[in-house]
């Protein structure tokens, strides 16, 4: 059957949201971090964007969580951008694995 | 609830450009690199969006992800990194954990949307043709207190920004 359901976008939807994950986890540079959390809160978008046309689609609510989403992803990567220019101009790197303030 | 063979196409042909750059996102060694499959990847998604019905998330997806996001992350990059940019982008030790622990939450993922009754959830209604109208709306009545915690939250990040992106020294320099 050659049709386009939810559970497409779903799919679609995890497998960005693991790609995501499997880059904040595993890369070496803090800016290559930042990018993976846009592409999780990418797939987070589709999600709601999908769920507001296939369960409700006359009240928009997954419309609007992913214009809060999108508003608050642009603020994070404002300050996530100022944080990592803020600590290369200390330590002269954005190698996560040089980053051990907190260490004894 | 029947789609047309173009929609059919078109999912998938955006599904499969929307994966594949952000597969190379992950696995690009320079970090320039990594940013331009990520605009590939905002833009195919706005396309998934018209798809879905939601053109005003569309042109939102294009300005501010594809437009704003992906200049800053390229500012951002060109300040902080000096030497070439070869080798910028690579993977740190834990590559086998993060794999593994991404398959697990694929797993559960899989799990937890195998029980899930999908077909029941599904609504019979369609998308208005007009959303913008519906969701100016929306946002100035219903959602105005989180409307407007968001223009606050955004005017303390720009404030935010600025003062730890700042640089001390060359601050003091201009005042002399």
């Amino acid at each position: 059957m050659l049709t386009i359901s939810l559970t497409h976008y779903v799919v679609l939807s995890a497998l960005l949201f693991s790609i995501g994950l499997f880059g904040v986890l595993t890369k070496r540079n803090a800016v290559a971090v930042l990018i993976c959390i846009e592409l999780m809160l990418n797939a987070v978008n589709i999600n709601l964007v999908a769920f507001s046309k296939y369960i409700t689609p006359l009240d928009f609510t997954g419309q609007i969580f992913s214009i809060f989403v999108i508003t608050v992803a642009a603020a994070e990567v404002g300050v996530g951008l100022a944080i990592i220019i803020a600590i290369y101009r200390n330590r002269l790197t954005v190698d996560l694995d040089n980053f051990d303030w907190l260490k004894w | 609830m029947e789609t047309s063979i173009y929609a059919v196409v078109a999912f998938y042909g955006l599904a499969a450009t929307i994966l594949g750059a952000a597969t190379m996102v992950v696995f690009m060694r320079n970090i320039v690199h990594s940013v331009l499959f990520l605009a590939i990847t905002f833009i195919a998604m706005a396309g998934l969006f018209l798809s879905l019905d939601a053109d005003f998330i569309a042109a939102v997806q294009v300005l501010v992800y594809a437009g704003a996001v992906c200049i800053m992350i390229v500012l951002g990059i060109m300040v902080i990194q000096r030497t070439d940019m070869n080798e910028t982008n690579l993977f740190n030790k834990q590559i086998m954990a993060g794999a593994g622990l991404t398959a697990l939450t694929v797993a559960f993922g899989a799990i937890f949307a195998g029980r899930t009754a999908w077909v029941e959830l599904v609504a019979a209604d369609a998308v208005p043709a007009n959303t913008v109208d519906a969701i100016g709306a929306l946002l100035l009545s219903k959602y105005v207190i989180p409307f407007e915690v968001a223009a606050l939250l955004l005017l303390v990040a720009l404030v935010g920004a600025i003062v730890l992106a700042r640089d001390e020294e060359v601050q003091a320099n201009a005042d002399n």
